[in-house]
């Protein structure tokens, strides 16, 4: 016999429920099981390969191109984004004429939509007369093929993405710092702290949850965001700004090889598994909440 | 052949049995298809204005067109929704992707439904240079529409003012490279006009692949099962694009980027580009200054790939919509309709009939570079086209990339693209 309350629990949670294995659960666990066979193909039908997709990946020097781009993104583009957000919040929150303005400015390129942003800097990289050459030019600079070129495309990539990011991280840390209570300031300056000790001592830590969510987002968005790729540079020149988000759709819709897609996706889901654990486990512990 | 005229009368069995319910509906069939256009603009207008008038002529077929993004959105919209039964009729996509559509069972042939004597006559009408690509296994799968093949855009002004003639654009490799080693101006060591731009974003393998014709090579066999690669010819024609901007100094360092190469032309910051004829138009309504068009260069001989989209028609189409989509192209590619596309994009009209019409022959003497792409037609190849052709072409893409950008010489690069593309053939190499 059931009792009624388990019932009632069960119809409660259900339409949740419905909708999270619908689009969630279900669809990971056939990518899981599809990336164990091979792709159906007009007259070959899908059979069962056991690992060979992901032997196949182990050897794909595009793949490794895609997952040491995305690496060196991510460890670029997070502290980046974090560091400057918390200066942006830390300026935009003393005493300072116009500042609602500046508030706004900082947080407007979370407004736009990836793709427009990555239109307006694919005229900013613009060789010779695109924004960047010509301010260079004014001072004698010579022509930068920024996206054109292997060594600058993956940076140029970066700079986009620390500037669409780093005002929306901007808005969490202002939003902590304004909570903050300010007899904490009055008691430090009573005991002679400096500014940067109070920073360092009672600022900082007291913003630490807030940094982990922030971190949190940033290494999900170094792997989630690729809008700028397709509309700048299709990961090119020769794989040199294609990310692994980027390389699966290529995968899945342009080369239509879904169980290679699927063992890519099982990849980066395990990655960012692992990274996630890694934050909660590791930078959880040191994070104080009230 | 009896195969055939087997399922021919399958297929007339197949449309009476379908007759009842097409009357139900008041015999109107509806068919809808899926159209390349990146942004909003003069094309959505023109296609809108062909379908009206289509159905003002059909009353009984309604046509609905949707406008599907890039050619490779298009392309992944339409094997999406057809692989979910719910695919449009017909797609304009690229006309090298017909082996994957072939491939993956999701395209109808046209010879088995244009059977009539009529219909044989407009289907042998093409330009065979544009029917290449859409032929697979003695089938015609793809109808050409939205054509171009690639040519070479220069200023006229730039020419005069460095003692060329401006009426004869370079008609050689070597003419072609040190006239635009000497239409490059600088200003201590900043260059601020450059010779030439060959784009090596978006389209790379298309536009080497022009060069390699030029060398006198094919990329590929014509069964599309191997590829040809690192051939001699085509390192011979790397080494031409390489050498314009390492021995000539002519064309920018790196590559240059598809989208920005016609706007250097318009700011010209270059004399002379290669780009696709679709952007003819364009270039006549934004150029400030006197421009010619040309055919490209010769190597050994001249050469040019074909380029642009095929209508293909999808196998949702029931035996009803199979008529109507007949009835449709026919009439989108009838002599005036084709010479009035060409005319109003600049992609060259697919028949040569539409070259004969009243409209084409006067709009051809105000403006004779508008030929120039149909004359270049003879001595066209098809447009690379594989197996797995977008998979082959990156390959490629990534190679050629790697060499334009230094970081591998023209054999080495070859070479790698050669045994990517033999590695992703096997299973198809007979």
């Amino acid at each position: 016999m059931i009792r009624r309350e388990t019932l009632q629990a069960w119809a409660l949670i259900l339409p949740a429920l419905v909708l999270l294995v619908a689009f969630t659960h279900w669809p990971a666990v056939t990518t899981v099981l599809d990336s164990f066979y091979s792709t159906p193909k007009g007259s070959r039908p899908q059979r069962f390969v056991g690992v060979d997709n992901y032997a196949a990946l182990w050897d794909d020097v595009v793949f490794w191109k895609a997952f040491w781009n995305n690496l060196w993104y991510a460890l670029a583009t997070i502290p980046a984004s974090v560091i400057l957000a918390l200066a942006m919040a830390l300026a935009v929150n003393t005493a300072l004429p116009g500042r609602p303005l500046v508030r706004m400015a900082y947080f407007t390129p979370t407004m736009l939509p990836m793709i427009a942003v990555a239109n307006i800097w694919l005229f900013f990289f613009t060789p010779d007369y695109g924004l960047f050459d010509h301010v260079l030019s004014l001072f004698g600079g010579a022509r930068h093929n920024w996206l054109g070129e292997p060594a600058t495309a993956l940076p140029a990539m970066m700079v986009v993405a620390v500037w669409k990011e780093a005002g929306f991280f901007m808005i969490f840390y202002l939003a902590a710092l304004q909570a903050m209570p300010p007899d904490l300031q009055e008691a430090s300056n009573l005991e002679g702290g400096s500014r940067w000790y109070f920073f360092r001592r009672v600022t900082l830590p007291l913003l630490m949850p807030t940094t982990l969510f922030v971190l949190v987002n940033a290494v999900i968005n170094a792997f989630r965001v690729v809008d700028h790729v397709v509309v700048m540079t299709r990961g090119g020149p020769n794989n040199a700004t294609n990310l692994l988000l980027y390389y699966i759709y290529e995968m899945g819709f342009r080369f239509w090889d879904t169980s290679m897609a699927a063992t890519l996706t099982v990849v980066l889901l395990v990655m960012l598994g692992a990274l996630a654990w890694l934050q909660f486990g590791v930078f959880g512990k040191r994070v104080h909440y009230r | 052949m009896p195969h055939a005229t087997s399922r021919r009368s399958l297929l007339i069995g197949a449309s009476t049995l379908a007759m009842p319910a097409i009357a139900r509906a008041q015999g109107v069939t509806e068919i809808e298809f899926y159209f390349p256009v990146a942004v909003g603009g003069p094309i959505t207008k023109i296609i809108d204005g062909y379908t009206a008038e289509f159905m003002a002529l059909n009353p009984k077929i309604k046509v609905k067109p949707v406008y599907a993004g890039s050619y490779v959105d298009t392309l992944t919209k339409a094997v999406t929704a057809t692989k979910a039964s719910q695919g449009p009729q017909m797609a304009l996509v690229l006309a090298v992707d017909a082996y994957s559509l072939v491939d993956d069972d999701l395209i109808l042939p046209f010879d088995t439904l244009a059977t009539s004597a009529e219909d044989k006559a407009w289907l042998a009408g093409f330009y065979p240079a544009f029917m290449r690509n859409g032929t697979i296994d003695g089938h015609v799968w793809g109808i050409p529409f939205q054509r171009s093949t690639i040519v070479m855009y220069y200023n006229k002004a730039i020419f005069k003012e460095i003692g060329a003639d401006p009426e004869k654009a370079p008609a050689t490799w070597d003419a072609h490279a040190e006239l635009a080693a000497k239409a490059v101006q600088r200003e201590g060591d900043r260059t601020t006009r450059w010779g030439v731009q060959i784009p090596g974003t978006g389209f790379t393998y298309w536009l080497f692949q022009a060069m390699a014709a030029q060398a006198g090579t094919q990329l590929a066999n014509v069964d599309g099962t191997k590829v040809n690669f690192n051939d001699p010819a085509c390192v011979e024609a790397l080494q031409y694009w390489m050498d314009l901007s390492g021995k000539y100094k002519a064309h920018p360092p790196g590559i240059v980027d598809w989208g920005v190469t016609p706007r250097d032309f318009l700011e010209e910051k270059v004399a002379m580009i290669w780009h696709t004829t679709g952007n003819l138009s364009n270039i006549k309504n934004n150029a400030k200054f006197p421009f010619g068009v040309a055919m490209l260069p010769a190597g050994k001989r001249r050469g040019t790939p074909t380029g642009g989209g095929n209508f293909h028609m999808f196998k949702g189409a029931n035996p009803a919509q199979q008529v109507a989509c007949l009835a449709f192209l026919k009439f989108l590619t009838s002599p005036t309709m084709a010479a009035k596309w060409g005319i109003a994009t600049g992609y060259v009209a697919t028949r040569p009939d539409a070259w004969a019409t009243p409209e084409m022959t006067s709009y051809v003497a105000g403006f004779p570079a508008a030929a120039v792409a149909r004359d270049q037609l003879e001595f066209a190849v098809p447009e690379l086209s594989t197996h797995e052709n977008q998979r082959v072409a990156q390959a490629l893409t990534d190679e050629l990339q790697a060499a334009l950008t230094g970081k591998k010489l023209a054999q080495q690069a070859l070479d790698d693209a050669q045994a990517s593309g033999s590695r992703i053939l096997k299973p198809f190499a007979r």
